[in-house]
């Protein structure tokens, strides 16, 4: 049991097209680093990658019937079962890519609400790493999440040279994202198929 | 068990002829249907109601009144009645005169609709969708049981001293079905008054359905209408059938490829895997609507959907021989004799009249 409570889930999410891509090298640092400052800290890590080039065709098809493939599904509830959640995506026309936003669309209303979210973000120039503020950000802050203060963005030339700081902010947003995922889980929502508002409040609009 | 068929109404084209229906088709090819369901034999049929293109039946009472006149047996009802953007009076009104004209041939199936504008064309807002759901059944309740009803609320003007004519046939008001694919408000809902539920039981996997179904039993019986298992429950479902399943999937495949709700989604055999949809034999259509009392239990009314998605009338009217002459009469026999004990039929308006419904609401602080 004690060691049921110590272990934390983080989730991976890139939503790199490349095979490799810089995304996913982005996204595997970052969970390293997470994952090494949780095991410091006494804490056991269940890390879970998503690759959502592998679901593009079932989050189209979500999208369009309303309802998720077995495969999909079953990704989805990884992340809502998470303490903590690695999201990055590469900059296309000054925002996420269309994939990456398939996925936060069909995951439910509140379920990310304050999930701990470290943002990352890859291109081939620096000049869009502040789509992560002015993209990433806002979303998460739309989706009531608890979005670590540091965000990575790689940008091409950040993988040729030790200057520019990369390995630094890697470290530095690990620990904030692993101090937030160390405090206590988040309350599981409720459930209203297994405890329906009752009928006399829904007449009397008190939800 | 009560069997049919329920339909949209749309006007699509056939994508095997690029031709399109006129409105005046559609219509007529709806009555035909109608008419066709007590030839071959069915029970019940639905029509939606819809305030927008590509759809025909905005005017739900007069078409089944139509019917009402040339059909015998036949339970004419809807799928839905938009219980939020309709004024519950006239629902109380135009349903009571069908019941009067049907000579008691007639229940019908609140629900809110799908989709948004519908709401501001009506002067409502969608986001009161279940309060509005909600207070108007409330409302539409008392109209049908109450000759003199004083009445304030959220969303209408109020009401002191008003009557609902005619008022519904012998003191019976018609049998009403809540129909809802994801909100526990209206399982909730259909619990409380111990009226039926019905999911559409075709765009969701029937993981959501029985989860839907379960919550209404559970709470109809909280409620005291008595267990769990003898809550009314209907549900549709959505069949294209031909001698072989081969020759079925191959020529509805066309129809599916370019359907309104799933067209460049998911394949045929994921949608058919994953879904209630079933393409096949009248063999497989009966061994999958079978299949369907393992995951909500037994059940008193199964409709199909059988003309969507621009398929032709005359397919349509073939998918209705086999309904009648293959597939309910074996589904009539082997529910019943799969059906536990004590549980009950459908009602009617013969049912009603003969043993009101033992269980009536408790009584709410009067607001």
């Amino acid at each position: 049991m004690a060691q049921q409570i110590s272990s934390r889930g983080l989730v991976v999410v890139s939503a790199g097209l490349g095979q490799p891509s810089s995304t996913r090298l982005l996204a595997d640092r970052l969970a390293a680093a997470t994952s090494r400052q949780l095991t410091a800290g006494g804490q056991a890590v269940e890390l879970e990658t998503i690759e959502l080039r592998d679901l593009a065709r079932d989050l189209t098809d979500n999208l369009l019937t309303g309802f998720p493939s077995p495969n999909l599904k079953a990704r989805i509830e990884q992340v809502l079962a998470a303490d903590g959640l690695i999201a990055v995506s590469p900059i296309f026309s000054a925002s996420y890519s269309g994939l990456f936003k398939l996925f936060v669309d069909v995951i439910k209303h509140d379920g990310l609400a304050g999930m701990p979210v470290l943002i990352a973000a890859t291109a081939g120039t620096p000049r869009h790493s502040l789509a992560l503020e002015h993209a990433l950000r806002p979303l998460f802050a739309y989706l009531g999440a608890a979005v670590v203060p540091t965000a990575v963005f790689a940008a091409a030339e950040d993988w040729g040279s030790l200057d520019h700081g990369l390995v630094n902010r890697i470290e530095r947003a690990a620990g904030q994202l692993a101090r937030a995922m160390a405090g206590p889980p988040r309350a599981a929502p409720a459930d209203p198929y297994n405890d329906p508002i009752p009928f006399e409040r829904l007449l009397e609009r008190r939800p | 068990m009560q069997f049919g068929i329920f339909t949209v109404g749309d006007v699509t084209t056939d994508p095997t002829t690029a031709r399109t229906p006129t409105e005046a088709e559609r219509i007529q090819a709806m009555v035909t249907l109608a008419l066709k369901a007590e030839e071959v034999g069915l029970d019940v049929f639905a029509t939606g109601e819809h305030h927008n293109p590509p759809f025909v039946p905005s005017s739900p009472t007069t078409m089944l009144g139509y019917i009402a006149a040339s059909t015998e047996r036949l339970i004419l009802s809807t799928s839905t009645t938009l219980i939020t953007t309709n004024d519950p009076v006239k629902i109380a009104e135009d349903y009571a005169m069908l019941q009067h004209l049907a000579g008691g041939r007639v229940d019908l199936m609140t629900g809110r609709g799908n989709m948004g504008p519908v709401y501001p064309w009506f002067g409502q807002d969608i986001r009161q969708g279940i309060p509005l759901a909600i207070e108007n059944y409330a409302l539409l309740h008392r109209l049908w049981r109450e000759d003199v009803v004083d009445w304030q609320g959220s969303f209408r003007t109020p009401l002191t001293g008003f009557t609902s004519t005619p008022r519904p046939l012998d003191g019976v008001p018609p049998f009403v079905w809540h129909g809802s694919i994801r909100s526990p408000e209206i399982a909730e809902q259909a619990a409380y008054y111990g009226d039926g539920f019905f999911h559409n039981n075709i765009f969701w996997p029937s993981e959501h359905v029985q989860r839907m179904v379960e919550l209404y039993r559970r709470r109809f019986e909280h409620y005291g209408h008595g267990p769990a298992a003898h809550a009314i429950v209907g549900l549709g479902g959505q069949v294209f059938m031909r001698a072989s399943s081969q020759d079925a999937i191959r020529e509805f495949r066309p129809y599916f490829d370019h359907a309104p709700v799933y067209g460049g989604g998911p394949s045929l055999e994921d949608y058919i895997s994953q879904t209630p949809l079933t393409v096949g034999s009248p063999q497989q259509v009966i061994d999958r609507t079978l299949g369907f009392r393992e995951i909500v239990g037994d059940y008193q009314r199964q409709l199909f959907l059988v003309d969507h998605a621009g398929l032709p009338l005359k397919t349509v009217l073939e998918q209705m021989d086999m309904l009648g002459e293959l597939v309910v009469p074996v589904l009539r026999r082997e529910f019943d004799a799969r059906r536990a004990p004590g549980v009950p039929d459908a009602p009617t308006h013969a049912s009603l009249l003969a043993a009101p419904p033992s269980g009536e609401p408790v009584e709410l602080a009067a607001g």
